[in-house]
């Protein structure tokens, strides 16, 4: 019993999906934490422009600290967004002007801009703070210039870039899923190719396969191809194997129906003869079943490389009616051909042992003092053997389970057999195009009627 | 510092919260509900009437409490948490501060997202006129005189004509007037001449006013031969009463301030609902395309500053620069020293 699990093809799109939808979250956080920084940065630059520009006005008069809040400090910082804006400026702790209660800046060297994020007047805000010494009095007083901002701008703007690359991360993962499917089905196409290849073949072509596989796949294809060699090479000897056995046993046979025969006519008592005549006629049975046998092999042997030769059908059936005549008449059963010449391609020996096998089967199922028929009509580009009997029939079972190796109908006890028959004759119709039919007689005796169809050259 | 900024807040809400508003003008008018909407204002009252029972014929329930202080005045009750709806003011600078400062509450609706964005600002602050700063004279002073349409023009008459200018100039006193501090910081900014100006009309002993009103009722009755830096708005409407038929309008060719007439919704608000319905209202009539009857010019009318080319003053952080204790201290003064030259 095979066990299916997920095709390779799913398995392949979906992780290749997976590795996309991983790369692109990987993206958009970069993207995103990027953007975050960049705005952030942006707004820092700002800030800090500001605050130098405040710090640049600061001066000394009269021994205090003076300064001058510069338009451009506060006009850039609404330039760049509708933020609101903060500002303080300490001298040695005291606060000389702006926002008193804002957070105290981070202590930094001199002259440089130094950073800080806090939150005031419940809002996060952004401060950028630079301290210079100023000469006053009686010395010198770090004045601090602290200039705040909250971040709704810079929030904004990331939040945008961010959505953008949600988007652009949705979008490449959607065609990163497509061409996967696309991958995935391409790269395996040559083994669907290599199973269709093998599927569409008939069921005795074992030949090897040769076709176009790339690297991957050569192992899979040569271990298919040793195995169908293998295999054939198997059914060969077996067949070999049943010929030969088939052959051997028919010789001895012949010996022992001979002497039984010298025997029957030396002996006087009716029982002994009677015996005789037993052993003769059960002698001729397995010499049938051998020959049968023989036949078997023959048409596994011949379809394999089928001969075509021009032939007409009503031919064959006259020569396999005349060897067949002896063994109908010591049944009284006559033999009553109706044929037409009509033109069949196909192996001589093959189709006489089909209808030789047929005809077998028709002659032993008959009863005595009966006619068999044989009838050749065309219909539709196929030429139409009949064999029609006036025996039990065929029984009610289904008629294809009759074709069966070794499978015989129910209704057949009484009668020696070997169920190779039909077999044979629907195995070389087969090979030919054809096909063998099987229904009860419409003459209302009830017999078989066998229909060998052949296609018309 | 934060027990401080504590104290000074407790200090102004007790001065406050003990001697009531200085109110210039106040009125209720009543609906049909027990809802008032309370709004303080800058725009005088006769100006800001019909806007009031444009808006009562819509929402017949909400009563008006309509008060009228000054620009300052109106800061300072924002910032010490006066209980008011709705703050319209025309001084930008101030009203920017308190939506900075988070004295402004939040408000969007379909009306505020069509203005421009030189109109609002984060949804807190809400333009709805475009007010030109305009010089009125009388003409009966320049009846042999070419009239100046330009600053340097103005100096040169003043300068030759002292004795017919002197003591006859009006113009705001920038440490009463909120919007006058704006008018003069902003002309500071933008043009050299403003302090060759100031010098000329201290020494002329100019008159101090605190409000446009005061300063077009004197040149009308011709108490003044000029006032300058007016509310062109106001201008217009008493023009139109004029009988006089002397008091004319004249727009600085080399620079004109306009300014945004703005509105915001105090974070002490109750009548919220009722404060954005006001503030979709002045904003659709702020867009309207037709002048109309209103007594306050749209935002069209000179946002895109055809005589100016310099469009109105920007709504940004830059207007708190000369809010900052320090420049203000500097800036006025000056301001003094060029004024009061007698």
């Amino acid at each position: 019993m095979m066990v299916v699990t997920r095709s390779i093809g799913k398995r392949l799109t979906l992780l290749l999906a997976g590795v996309a939808a991983l790369l692109s979250v990987l993206s958009w956080s970069m993207v995103t934490g990027l953007a975050r920084e960049a705005t952030q940065r942006t707004q820092d630059n700002v800030l800090a422009a500001s605050a130098t520009t405040i710090a640049e006005t600061l001066r000394s008069e009269q021994g205090a600290v003076r300064l001058e809040l510069p338009y451009a400090a506060f006009a850039m910082l609404g330039a760049i967004s509708q933020d609101r804006v903060f500002y303080r400026v300490t001298a040695d702790d005291e606060t000389l002007t702006g926002y008193e209660d804002m957070p105290p800046p981070v202590p930094g060297r001199q002259g440089q801009v130094m950073f800080d994020t806090a939150n005031y007047r419940d809002a996060p805000i952004r401060m950028a703070s630079i301290s210079r010494l100023v000469l006053a009095g009686d010395g010198p007083v770090l004045v601090t210039v602290t200039v705040g901002q909250t971040r709704d701008g810079v929030g904004a703007i990331a939040a945008e870039l961010s959505q953008l690359a949600a988007i652009f991360s949705v979008a490449f993962f959607l065609v990163a899923v497509a061409l996967s499917a696309f991958v995935a089905q391409t790269s395996l196409r040559p083994l669907n190719e290599i199973a269709a290849a093998v599927s569409r073949r008939g069921p005795s072509d074992l030949r090897p396969l040769y076709r176009e596989a790339p690297a991957d796949l050569a192992p899979l294809l040569n271990a298919l191809n040793r195995l169908m060699d293998r295999l054939q090479q198997s059914i060969r000897r077996s067949e070999d194997f049943i010929a030969e056995a088939a052959h051997r046993i028919r010789t001895p046979l012949a010996t022992v129906r001979a002497q039984a025969e010298i025997a029957l006519r030396t002996v006087s008592g009716e029982p002994e003869k009677d015996r005789l005549r037993r052993i003769i006629r059960a002698v001729d049975e397995s010499s049938r079943s051998a020959g049968q046998l023989l036949d078997h092999a023959t048409v596994a042997y011949r379809t394999e490389d089928l001969a075509r030769d021009r032939l007409d059908l009503a031919d064959l059936v006259a020569q396999t009616v005349a060897a067949m005549e002896p063994t109908a008449a010591m049944r009284d059963i006559h033999l009553q051909v109706d044929g037409v010449p009509t033109p069949i391609s196909g192996d001589a020996v093959l189709l006489e042992s089909a209808i030789r096998n047929v005809l077998d089967n028709a002659i032993k199922y008959a009863p005595e003092d009966t006619t068999v028929t044989l009838g050749i009509t065309h219909a539709a580009g196929a030429a139409r053997l009949t064999i029609t009997d006036q025996g039990p029939g065929l029984g009610d079972e289904p008629v294809d389970d009759l074709i069966e190796r070794f499978k015989r109908g129910k209704n057949t006890e009484s009668i020696v057999g070997s169920g190779l028959g039909l077999t044979i004759a629907a195995d070389v119709l087969r090979a030919h195009g054809g096909r063998l039919d099987l229904a009860t007689a419409t003459n209302g005796s009830g017999g078989a009627c066998v229909s060998l169809v052949l296609p018309l050259v | 510092m934060r027990i401080l900024g504590l104290a000074i807040g407790l200090i102004i809400w007790s001065v406050t919260a003990a001697s009531p508003l200085e109110i210039e003008d106040q009125r209720v008018f009543p609906g049909t509900s027990a809802r008032v909407l309370r709004i303080i204002s800058t725009t005088d009252l006769a100006v800001f009437e019909p806007y009031i029972r444009a808006f009562q014929n819509d929402h017949p329930e909400l009563s008006i409490d309509y008060t009228v202080v000054s620009s300052s005045t109106l800061h300072g009750a924002i910032r010490a948490g006066a209980q008011f709806d709705l703050a319209m003011s025309s001084a930008m600078d101030l009203q920017f501060q308190l939506a900075n400062d988070g004295y402004a509450r939040r408000y969007r609706s379909g009306a505020t997202e069509t203005l421009p964005d030189w109109a609002r600002w984060r949804d807190l602050i809400f333009a709805f006129t475009t007010e030109p700063a305009v010089v009125v004279i009388n003409s009966a002073f320049f009846a042999d005189l070419d009239l100046p349409f330009t600053r340097q023009e103005l100096i040169a008459i003043l300068r030759d004509n002292p004795e017919r200018f002197g003591g006859a100039l009006g113009t705001y006193d920038v440490r009463e007037s909120g919007l006058g501090f704006l008018f003069a910081t902003q002309e500071d900014r933008s043009s050299d001449a403003y302090w060759r100006l100031n010098e000329v009309m201290g020494r002329l002993g100019p008159k101090l006013y605190c409000c446009s009103s005061l300063m077009i009722e004197d040149v009308a009755s011709g108490r003044l031969a000029l006032a300058y830096n007016v509310l062109g708005s106001y201008a217009t409407t008493r023009l139109e009463q004029d009988q006089s038929g002397r008091m004319q309008i004249l727009q600085m060719q080399d620079f004109t301030n306009v300014m945004l007439r703005t509105v915001l919704i105090p974070a002490t608000a109750k009548e919220t609902d009722a404060a954005g319905a006001m503030i979709d209202m002045l904003v659709r009539l702020g867009l309207r395309d037709v002048a109309g009857d209103w007594p306050l010019p749209s935002l069209r009318a000179a946002g895109l500053g055809e005589t100016t080319g310099f469009g109105p003053i920007r709504l940004g952080p830059a207007l708190m620069v000369y809010l900052d204790p320090l420049n203000r201290r500097a800036f006025v003064t000056e301001w003094e020293n060029a004024m009061e030259q007698r």
